[in-house]
């Protein structure tokens, strides 16, 4: 067979296998939004589900898998970064640096029901933070964490050694020079992990069965003191995020109509990854360009 | 000699099990311009990263014997490196901006080491950028990305943004080799005005360069100076055999 021949054949069977990727993840997204989309409305949207009659909708659902985000991301982001930047700029290569790497790959792996488990036992019981937003978006941080000190790390790595040298050459210190010069050039990688570690808050469910819980307290959205049992913004509520609640009609809906709420709830789950994504990438731009003066 | 800007005794520098520099005693006199030649692989580059401590950031390299800059040895542990390298700028030999504005790619340092008054920091800025013939060219466009410069305009850049912390001394790692040779000509000439107010060292592959530039040369071989002499008389009539034998292309 000629060189040109294999060449035409690799390529063909490349475009063949992209194809193939494309044609199942559009038919996945097509069948979950095809489902889903006739049964969202404001009210299904807005409204607290019903445990029997028709018609109850997944608003506090929705917002309690927005809120755990946030609280995941305050506690991961600041702890990823500060371990990232160590593993890539102050630790000496060695055998310590190389077991903690060991250490983060092996955590990124654990199954998250081994996790929830884990979660149940210290954050809920140890602990005693009890089944709570809290305790959820702990767990979340056990495995989103080595997502983001690789991350982190793979940023930093990433930026040119000219842009490290020239600055400290000029009397500026490591930490001014990781700051100011060498993060932003990284930011978008960083928030690339970010979003990644935020489409697995969103998507996960075992791990918060046992942690976040699988029940809402009535919420009252005109109380906002962070501090009062019924509040939404309160981190130590049981809260039942959308992808449990996906679960939970799923597997134990009474409601007639629960089929069609775990299909509007796949739906609403799957666009809100989607806006975020697109979303965090318009921000990353925004915040690269305002750093590096680049148009 | 004058006066001294900067001398070593005795520097060595390993890699690993690897000795890339060899018991170097040189003084560079202030104000004048010391060109560093030799093949590649000789040590010169890798003695002139030494001066400012840049090798500290490599990992397995060492270095032994003694830098003085007046009477503080910059190659003690005690020495402060980020005071240390506020005094001696570099060049490298691709232009290497910040990827920030053209303003903030030399207000930064300063701004940096204290001046935080935005009218002193703007006349820095100015006289950076006049000293380094970059000023005319880009007082329009400030504000734009240092990146949507030339190559050439890039290295002047990068000369201005390392005069803006007011160096004594500045260290050029080839500044003009990777420059079309009109860019090039333009740093040479640029190096030639600088060295009223500083001390410069540059390593260079380019004889024509080292004869044009500089007052004093430096002939490198195997991490070792063969000759170190006037420039004038390195080129017309150098003392040692090896070093005739590299300025007329006989090896190198």
């Amino acid at each position: 067979m000629s060189a040109k021949t294999a060449d035409k054949i690799a390529t063909a069977v490349i475009i063949t296998l992209a194809g193939f990727i494309v044609l199942v993840m559009l038919g996945l997204l097509g069948f979950i939004l095809v489902r889903g989309l006739g049964h969202i409305s404001w009210d299904f949207l807005t409204s607290a589900p019903e445990t029997i009659k028709e018609g109850g909708g997944i608003g506090p659902q929705l917002f309690n898998s927005l809120f755990l985000l946030v609280l995941t991301l305050i506690i991961t982001v600041p702890l990823g970064l500060g371990a990232g930047i160590y593993m890539s700029e102050y630790a000496k290569p060695g055998k310590v640096t190389d077991f903690i790497r060991l250490i983060v790959e092996v955590l990124s792996s654990f199954p998250s029901i081994v996790v929830g488990l884990f979660g149940l036992l210290v954050f809920v019981n140890v602990f005693g933070f009890g089944f709570s937003l809290f305790s959820g978006a702990l767990a979340l941080t056990v495995f989103n964490l080595p997502l983001m000190v690789r991350i982190t790390e793979q940023g930093l790595a990433s930026v040119p050694q000219a842009q490290k040298e020239a600055s400290l050459a000029l009397g500026l210190s490591k930490w001014k020079t990781i700051k100011s010069i060498m993060l932003p050039i990284a930011t978008p990688i960083i928030l690339t992990g970010t979003i990644l570690a935020a489409g697995r808050v969103f998507g996960e469910a075992a791990a918060l069965l046992f942690t976040a819980g699988m029940s809402s307290p009535r919420l009252d959205f005109s109380d906002w003191n962070p501090l009062s049992p019924m509040s939404p913004l309160n981190p130590f509520r049981p809260a039942e995020t959308l992808a449990v609640h996906i679960w939970k009609i799923n597997s134990e809906g009474l409601a007639p109509d629960a089929p069609e709420i775990a299909a509007g709830a796949s739906a609403v789950l799957i666009l809100m990854v989607l806006v975020f994504n697109l979303l965090a990438r318009f921000i990353g731009r925004l915040i690269h360009k305002k750093f590096t003066a680049t148009k | 000699m004058q006066n001294v800007a900067l001398s070593t005794k005795d520097l060595n520098v390993f890699y690993g099990e690897k000795q890339a520099v060899k018991n170097i005693s040189l003084d560079f006199a202030s104000r004048e311009v010391t060109a560093l030649i030799g093949p590649s692989g000789c040590g010169k580059s890798t003695f002139l990263r030494s001066l400012n401590r840049m090798n500290d950031l490599i990992s397995g390299a060492k270095i032994t014997g003694d830098i003085w800059i007046g009477d503080q040895n910059i190659n003690d542990q005690k020495t402060d490196v980020v005071l240390l390298r506020q005094k001696i700028g570099m060049v490298w030999q691709r232009p290497n901006p910040f990827h920030k504005s053209i303003y903030e790619n030399i207000a930064f340092g300063p701004r940096y080491h204290g001046i935080r008054d935005k009218k002193k920091l703007d006349q820095i800025v100015e006289d950076s950028l006049t000293k380094a013939a970059l000023w005319d060219e880009t007082k329009d466009r400030l504000n734009r990305s240092a990146l949507s410069l030339s190559g050439g305009q890039q290295q002047r850049l990068c000369i201005a943004r390392s005069i803006a912390v007011s160096p004594s001394i500045i260290l050029m790692d080839e500044p003009a080799s990777a420059l079309d040779p009109i860019s090039s000509a333009k740093v040479e000439e640029l190096i030639a005005d600088l060295k009223r107010e500083y001390s410069i060292i540059i390593v260079t592959h380019n004889m024509q360069q080292a004869a044009r530039v500089s007052q004093k040369t430096a002939f490198f071989l195997m991490g070792e100076v063969v000759e170190y002499d006037d420039t004038s008389k390195i080129f017309t009539n150098p003392s040692e055999k090896r070093t005739d034998d590299y300025i007329s292309g006989r090896f190198g």
